[in-house]
């Protein structure tokens, strides 16, 4: 059979068919999926798993392709997350799992930066926001711990196979508009569950010139869309990036969608006429254009978590920041998404805008987001770049959380209330 | 189990942070079911009975992969979550842990407070009182056995024991 008369497939099918070790899968067959890679945290991982593979008498595929990540309970603030992170550390030195990255940051940032996420891997993480590793052309997604306990005693994983709503983004976006507001302005549009648990596929003039970092918070909020993955293309900007961190990578590897594959949609947007974005509590999708939002006092503004603390967030932020100072009464925190991040953002110079304007810089871990330790107080009015805004999730019930960009939550610091940050980039 | 089954109605994109507390996800999951649903419902998780059935609307369970949240509703004794469509990653962790979920295009007319059983095997919800009952999308097989047997472990449990030979 010559080429041109193969089928013509998406990428996220031609992923799906490789981890299945067949030569085409077709969207809505059930199909067990070879896993290259296993990734766990400090509360999905070990301290749910391995009393599952205790009962079964089981042990751990391959250690090598298992990797844990503390980032949840991180800093340990009680005896009970404490505990949590001691077992972890534990069980992985038993266990003899050589990749632990032991409070060096949240896992979805930690694994991309040390080279264990390539195009064309099968990957499955221990957490909702695993899809981020889409970003690099690998088929990752998010499962519980049970189904992890699957993985670790089998090493395979069934999957259905998922049909691709692409989203193609024409021309550039403006300055000050970016990946996050992408992703609320989807949210809104299409809703929570836009994504319908099928793969999301990101394309188009404006996707191919963001850096991998902006590309992984779009793969990453692909869970707040409702899609299973979110895909990008490798690209030159892939290969950039994985060869700065040592990976040897196979640039051939033909990992992308062909131009007449069947999608269940397509949707054509106009970059340009993105506006930054911000949605209102308690959801992703209460999102419009910041504007409208312009002039709700704040009390915190909060740069975190791995959809917004990365690199690229910080130097947006900074670029705002840089010459200004946080509006009193206001509390502006940053807690970069991890130690490397953090390291380069301070021999650059972003650290010092930040902390110069009056933030105060907090641990490289998942944080308020995941509210599993410090959390907002009671009628706290936050402004965040955080990934989702559920009712109660960061804090008290009674608190209220508006996400936005890091330029959106950066300009708002400064103001006190909710501004459209582009005023300050002029 | 003491009197009818009865709905417990939620809405729309019910998500993990509402089910599963993040402030109570680090202890075991007595303590952590007690506070299922409270930001929406506070008194469900004190007065649901064993049996009982959650009805929903759209995207339930959207969020986190923490499997908490079906363990919880499993363990407050919720016989079946019966929703207009669900988040795939609840879906797939509520199969594993023996939470059954049923997909029903009308689940939005199903009222809180009445009497609903759910009959899996035949993918329909029942209202005896009302004397209605709403087609639901069948169950695969596989994971109608799956569920038959508690859930992922235990059915892996059950297979391992059943080819173990002497």
């Amino acid at each position: 059979m010559t080429d041109t008369n193969r089928p013509r497939t998406t990428l996220a099918q031609k992923l799906v068919a490789n981890a299945a070790g067949v030569a085409h899968v077709e969207p809505g067959e059930i199909v067990m999926c070879k896993v290259d890679l296993a990734m766990s945290h400090d509360s999905s991982g070990p301290r749910r798993v391995a009393p599952m593979l205790e009962a079964l008498g089981a042990r751990v595929w391959d250690t090598e392709k298992y990797v844990v990540v503390t980032d949840h309970y991180i800093p340990a603030i009680d005896d009970e997350s404490r505990s949590i992170v001691q077992f972890t550390r534990d069980w992985v030195k038993q266990t003899g799992i050589r990749h632990f990255y032991d409070g060096a940051g949240i896992c979805h940032v930690v694994l991309p930066e040390r080279g264990h996420i390539r195009p064309g891997m099968f990957i499955v993480g221990g957490d909702s926001h695993a899809p981020t590793g889409g970003a690099f052309g690998a088929y990752m997604f998010g499962i519980g711990a049970t189904e992890m306990l699957g993985v670790l005693v089998t090493g395979e994983i069934w999957l259905k196979v998922p049909e691709t709503i692409r989203i193609e983004w024409n021309g550039r976006f403006g300055d000050g508009v970016c990946a996050k507001d992408v992703m609320l302005y989807l949210c809104g549009r299409f809703g929570m569950d836009g994504g319908q648990y099928q793969a999301v596929e990101y394309a188009g003039e404006a996707v191919r010139a963001m850096p991998m970092q902006e590309r992984m918070t779009l793969a990453n909020m692909t869970t707040e869309f409702g899609g299973q993955v979110g895909l990008v293309a490798p690209d030159d900007v892939t290969f950039e990036y994985l060869r700065t961190r040592g990976v040897d990578v196979d640039e051939a590897g033909g990992w992308d969608t062909d131009d007449d594959a069947s999608l269940r949609a397509r949707h054509t947007l106009c970059a340009p006429d993105l506006s930054p974005q911000v949605a209102a509590p308690d959801s992703p999708a209460n999102s419009a254009s910041a504007s409208q939002y312009a002039g709700q006092a704040i009390d915190i503004a909060y740069i975190g978590a791995c959809t917004g603390a990365k690199l690229e967030d910080l130097r947006m932020a900074a670029r705002i920041l840089r010459g200004h100072k946080v509006a009193s009464g206001v509390s502006l925190m940053v807690a970069p998404a991890s130690a490397r991040d953090q390291e380069q953002a301070a021999d650059e110079g972003t650290l010092k805008a930040l902390t110069d304007a009056g933030a105060t810089l907090l641990p490289n871990s998942c944080g308020a987001c995941a509210g599993f330790g410090q959390r907002f107080g009671e009628d706290a009015r936050v402004i965040s770049t955080t990934a989702r805004n559920f009712k109660g999730r960061m804090g008290a019930a009674s608190s209220r959380v508006w996400l936005g960009s890091p330029f959106t939550v950066a300009a708002s610091a400064i103001a006190g209330s909710i501004v459209d940050p582009r005023a300050l980039l002029a | 189990m003491s009197g009818e089954p009865r709905v417990w109605r939620f809405g729309d994109d019910v998500d993990t942070d509402a089910i599963a507390p993040g402030a109570y996800m680090k202890f075991g999951i007595d303590r952590m079911a007690s506070h299922c649903m409270e930001g929406l419902r506070p008194e469900f998780a004190s007065s649901v009975r064993p049996g009982d059935v959650v009805v929903a609307g759209r995207n339930f369970g959207i969020g986190s992969s923490r499997e908490q949240a079906p363990e919880a509703l499993r363990h407050l004794g919720v016989s079946a979550v019966v929703a207009v469509s669900f988040a795939g990653l609840f879906y797939r962790n509520a199969m594993n842990l023996g939470l059954a979920v049923v997909v029903c295009p009308r689940a939005g007319e199903i009222d809180d407070g009445t009497t609903a059983r759910v009959d899996l095997a035949n993918g329909r919800v029942e209202l005896p009182g009302l004397r209605q009952s709403f087609d639901c999308e069948p169950i695969p097989a596989f994971l109608l056995g799956m569920l038959r047997d508690g859930g992922l472990i235990a059915s892996l449990k059950r297979r391992l024991h059943s080819v173990v030979t002497p």
